[in-house]
């Protein structure tokens, strides 16, 4: 906990001089605020105090160091981010969208989770709030019609076809899917399974183990079906939460086939909670992890994001940052209202941190890149496209 | 003799004003009593509407939502447990299932088959009725504790079911369930996304006819049965009382309430999904049923409404938000235990109340108060 | 079915394990409801903070690679001394807190469970504020070596040790309540608290010691869950608090044999129904074999008997 306090208090102060007298400023009346041309709220929601709040710090810190870039240009109109806590729970998305609505924001990074996406979609498009998600992958969000939604990646229509791919490359025939019978961990395990069946794998064990929120499940039973089975590998589909302890009790018990796992599980908790078991893993994420590896423009993000908030970037930060550009983007090019901002969006083409950032008219990212990683000695690396990855 | 007579304080003004007051309500003309309800009515649909009360009330959030949800589904769904606890006194650690069950019929026949609210309404009704008559019938035999963890049980079922049930939506739920009809021009019945205020209307006309029905109910046989199993069970069944029957009569209006606030509910969210019907929902209405007042329909309003608002108010200090509503839960049974706003014969029994009951009935009887301990 | 059969022993032999944690944990409810007719349901943080206090242990303890033979010995018995000790003592000031005020004054037993869900969610966000909310994982303390294969099951070194501790505490708990002076101050409590008194038995230290008693049982369910799962979070005990008040119930809650068999009995039942019809089943099997056997047998299956001499 203290080293998370550590890291806001840097963040903060990091951006101490952009907030300096902003954050006192009024509440912009009703409807579409923000209009008055000096102050521009953008707002954050995502879970920042629940069971998988490091994803969604990930992401504020890294729009936080967008916010505190543009800072640095000294620009006439000011930006603040203003935070709304859903704690990845959509019936307190809905709960807070009013609200959101109501002070004036006039963009909002986030919300994060799919889940929360889909319940507060049309409380946004109804107020005609553009929004851009770093992290919100389910397939069918961008089948509502909402021309305010936008995210920055690569949906899960992407990412399960693209790790049954990468399982089938690699030579695996005989796989075990499981989730954790989340909204995020059975709609991702789907994917992978139909697309797994239709490159001719088979699908040995396909099974659901209820995860509870964040207690520790006792596994037993599904790894004795799956050592039953003799799988090649194992995809599971959940948070980084429950992975790490499912992976520990999958070698303790005596299975060696290789563990596959989504974006949820890619965050240093996994390695934290599997331990030695955690190596060798391989994680799909729709996601750029930029590391000390990197070069150009990703190389001066990890710097900054270093020296702000003394760690590297974790899952999903790179995103953070780059819907919070692409907001900036258009305030620097005097867009100060939803309606202004919501237009500028559909022709925003600029590189991100992540990647090229350019959304369709359905507010998905153009392109559909999924990287795979692998967890190597207890760090995480890249490993290449799902297409072209290799497990060593 | 119990403790409790002997520590008996001497009656505060506020509670002899309290008594007072209520002694005049009751000597009240029927016409007069019946001009205050219709100004409680019109206060309570004012609520969202007077200016400046939601800064006040909900700084953090929007009043007029909070005011539908969680304050007014509290109440409804704390009126309906009041009928099983309160009435009847049994424990039920489960009522959320039913309020599960009428939102997941509103979930697949208005949003999976587009039917009306209103024809889901009572279909809805009838489910949770139809789920607490399954429910009952085997385990009300049963003692006070038993019940309790065969009812937790049940919330759970329901909700694991429907987690593992492509046709109920699995984890994603259901998405799209239809509003209620608007009633054309009428902005206080144009259902929205965006306006919360005319579920919050629609809100309190369920609480109204839900407050007439089960006030008939409690002056009626049924009512004078129930505080005769509550009060002592061994000595109703002796009495010719058959228990059992009006146990499930209790479980089954419970249920009834319950499911049409499901209804509601899912109409309202438009999205449901099995994480919304945990056990600390149960758990939360059973707080606000005795915080209030078992018993006592004023005092379980009250109750809800605390329940639901107070951690609105302590937005700024979310973390510490449940730790202190567990907190003042201990506090309250240990300085309040009849709750914040009892009825008087509610108060009665519990002021007589030896260990007797809660020793063999196990109903909510008490803990054991023998003299010395 | 074929999966029943293949996984027999796996499941049976992970069943128990699994069964032997809730039976301990299950002691805490049954004793208690055998004294005061009172659903101590903050029991589940109890067992969480003796997961705590193992995981302290270990950290203090600076153990980085796995124990074995007598340093592992002295181990389990100086970590499951300390949960015992905080997870007792927690029990002892939650009894004074939270319970005995409320028996003083003579209220209700929905006050009381009242009182007890309250001081539960303390308990838990108190450890979530002030300790951690995020999952803390601890380092292994013993190699998790295959003893023995049965069939298709593993007999692991860290299994046995979950099983044998369980049943050592057990059978020194019931030698305790049945053989010595204190046992039966306890029974007669459980009988007639009136009579009791006029025997002279000191109510509220009966009480008290009661819940010093089924604290320490959670107190060492936690360290071998620990040890077993190398994993704890300040929700730990929810579900695991269920499942093993189900156990209570399941043999016949406010006694101590029927907590052994229930807690056994569960494990197994969800083993095998997971292996039937899929692990995310296991909490509707558990809760329906629960409702099935009490209706047929509505005080559970060994009855209630802490009052009764056999105990």
């Amino acid at each position: 906990m203290s080293r998370t306090l550590a890291r806001r208090m840097t963040a903060v102060a990091a951006i101490a001089v952009a907030s300096l007298g902003l954050a006192a400023c009024g509440s912009d009346s009703e409807g579409d605020g923000g209009g008055s041309g000096e102050t521009v709220k953008i707002g954050f929601m995502g879970d920042l105090t629940g069971p998988n709040k490091q994803l969604g710090i990930n992401i504020l810190d890294g729009a936080k160091l967008a916010l505190a870039d543009y800072e640095k240009t000294n620009p006439d109109v000011k930006i603040t981010i203003v935070e709304y806590d859903s704690q990845g729970d959509p019936k307190q998305a809905s709960g807070l969208a009013p609200k959101v609505i109501d002070d004036g924001v006039v963009g909002l990074v986030g919300p994060a989770f799919s889940g929360e996406t889909a319940d507060t979609g049309a409380a946004w498009e109804e107020a005609g709030l553009p929004f851009v998600s770093a992290s919100a992958t389910r397939v069918t969000l961008s089948d509502n019609g909402w021309k305010t939604f936008h995210r920055v990646l690569a949906d899960d229509g992407f990412q399960g076809p693209g790790v049954a791919t990468f399982m089938a490359n690699n030579g695996f025939e005989t796989v075990a899917i499981i989730d954790d019978a989340s909204e995020y961990g059975q709609g991702l395990a789907n994917e992978v399974d139909a697309k797994a069946k239709e490159l001719g794998l088979t699908v040995a064990v396909r099974e659901a183990v209820a995860a509870e929120g964040t207690t520790v499940p006792n596994y037993s039973s599904t790894i004795s079906k799956i050592k039953g089975a003799n799988v090649d590998a194992i995809f599971y589909g959940g948070y980084y939460a429950q992975s790490g302890g499912f992976v520990k009790q999958l070698r303790d018990g005596g299975e060696d086939a290789v563990f596959v796992s989504g974006d949820g599980s890619l965050d240093g908790a996994f390695i934290e909670g599997g331990g030695e078991a955690a190596n060798g893993a391989a994680l799909s994420c729709a996601c750029a992890l930029i590391n000390d590896t990197a070069t150009g423009a990703a190389k001066t993000f990890y710097d900054a994001y270093k020296a702000a908030y003394n760690t590297e970037p974790g899952t999903y930060s790179p995103e953070g940052y780059d819907a919070m550009t692409a907001f900036i983007n258009a305030v620097k090019d005097g867009k100060t209202d939803r309606a202004g901002i919501l237009e500028y969006l559909t022709t925003v083409d600029f590189e991100g941190v992540s990647k090229q950032i350019k959304f369709e008219a359905n507010g998905n990212i153009v392109g559909g890149t999924i990287l795979m990683y692998q967890v190597k000695d207890g760090a995480i690396v890249g490993i290449g496209t799902t297409e072209d990855a290799k497990l060593s | 003799m119990s403790a409790a007579k002997r520590l008996r304080l001497p009656s505060a003004p506020w509670t002899r004003a309290y008594e007072a007051a209520s002694a005049r309500w009751a000597a009240l003309p029927g016409w007069a009593r019946w001009v205050g309800y219709a100004l409680i009515l019109v206060a309570a649909l004012a609520l969202p509407s007077i200016p400046g009360l939601g800064d006040i009330m909900a700084p953090g959030s929007s009043w007029e939502r909070i005011l539908f949800y969680p304050i007014a589904i509290y109440v409804l769904l704390a009126l309906g447990l009041n009928v099983v606890v309160g009435y009847a006194g049994l424990l039920d650690l489960g009522f959320v299932a039913f309020f599960a069950i009428g939102a997941y019929t509103n979930a697949i026949l208005g949003g999976t088959y587009g039917w009306g609210f209103w024809t889901v309404l009572p279909i809805g009704i009838a489910l949770a009725m139809l789920a607490g008559l399954l429910l009952g019938s085997p385990t009300l035999r049963l003692r006070g504790d038993y019940l309790a963890i065969v009812t937790l049980g049940f919330g759970e079922i329901i909700r694991v079911t429907a987690n593992n049930t492509e046709f109920l939506g699995g984890p994603r739920g259901i998405n799209q369930i239809p509003r209620p009809p608007s009633v054309e021009g009428v902005d206080a019945l144009t259902f929205s996304i965006t306006d919360s205020k005319p579920y919050y209307y629609l809100a309190v006309a369920f609480i109204t006819v839900f407050i007439v029905i089960l006030k008939r109910l409690e002056r009626s046989r049924v009512g004078r049965s129930w505080t005769a199993l509550r009060e002592d069970e061994d000595a109703a069944e002796l009495m010719g009382v058959p228990t059992l029957k009006f146990k499930l009569w209790a479980f089954t209006v419970g249920a009834a309430v319950g499911g049409a606030t499901g209804v509601l509910y899912a109409s309202f969210q438009t999205a449901i999904r099995p994480t919304d019907f945990t056990f600390i929902v149960s758990a939360t209405i059973l707080a606000a049923v005795v915080l209030g007042g078992a018993g006592h329909i004023p005092g379980v309003i009250l109750g809800a409404f605390l329940v639901a608002w107070l951690p609105e108010l302590a937005r700024d200090l979310n973390k510490y938000r449940v730790l202190a509503f567990g907190a003042a839960l201990v506090l309250l049974m240990i300085f309040r235990p009849q709750g914040l706003w009892p009825s008087r014969l509610r108060e009665a029994e519990l002021k007589e109340g030896e260990g007797g009951i809660g020793r063999l009935g196990g109903e909510v009887g008490a803990v054991v108060t023998q003299e010395g301990l | 079915m074929s999966n029943f059969v293949n996984q027999f022993w796996a499941s049976t032999i992970d069943g128990l394990t699994q069964g032997a944690i809730y039976a301990l944990v299950a002691l805490g409810y049954t004793l208690v409801y055998g004294v005061l007719r009172l659903i101590n349901f903050a029991h589940s943080e109890i067992f969480m903070i003796g997961t705590f206090a193992t995981v302290g242990v270990i950290s203090a303890a600076g153990i980085t690679s796995p124990l074995a033979g007598v340093g592992l010995l002295l181990f389990v018995l100086g970590a499951g001394a300390v949960a015992a000790v905080v997870s007792g003592g927690s029990a002892v000031v939650l009894e004074r807190v939270a319970y005995r005020p409320l028996r003083r004054r003579g209220a209700t037993q929905l006050a009381a469970l009242i009182s007890a869900i309250g001081a539960s969610l303390f308990l838990q966000q108190a450890v979530s504020i002030w300790v951690t909310s995020d999952a803390r994982t601890t380092e292994r303390v013993m190699e998790k070596v295959n003893l023995l294969t049965i069939g298709t099951g593993d007999l692991r070194a860290d299994k046995l040790l979950v099983f044998v501790g369980a049943m050592a505490m057990m059978i020194l708990l019931d030698r305790l309540v049945s053989g010595t002076r204190f046992g039966r101050a306890i029974r007669a409590t459980a009988q007639n608290a009136d009579t009791a008194t006029l025997m002279g038995v000191n109510i509220d230290r009966v009480i008290m010691i009661t819940f010093l008693i089924g604290g320490a049982m959670a107190g060492v369910g936690g360290m071998l869950y620990v040890i077993f799962f190398e994993v704890t979070n300040f929700t730990v005990g929810f579900v695991l608090g269920i499942k093993a008040f189900t156990s209570a119930v399941l043999g016949g809650i406010g006694n101590l044999r029927g907590a052994l068999l229930g807690g056994l009995l569960l494990g197994l039942i969800e083993e095998y129904g997971a292996s039937v019809v899929g692990a995310q089943w296991k909490d509707v099997i558990a809760f329906s074999v629960l409702v099935a056997v009490l209706m047929f047998r509505p005080t559970g299956l060994l009855g209630e008997a802490l009052g009764k001499a056999r105990a």
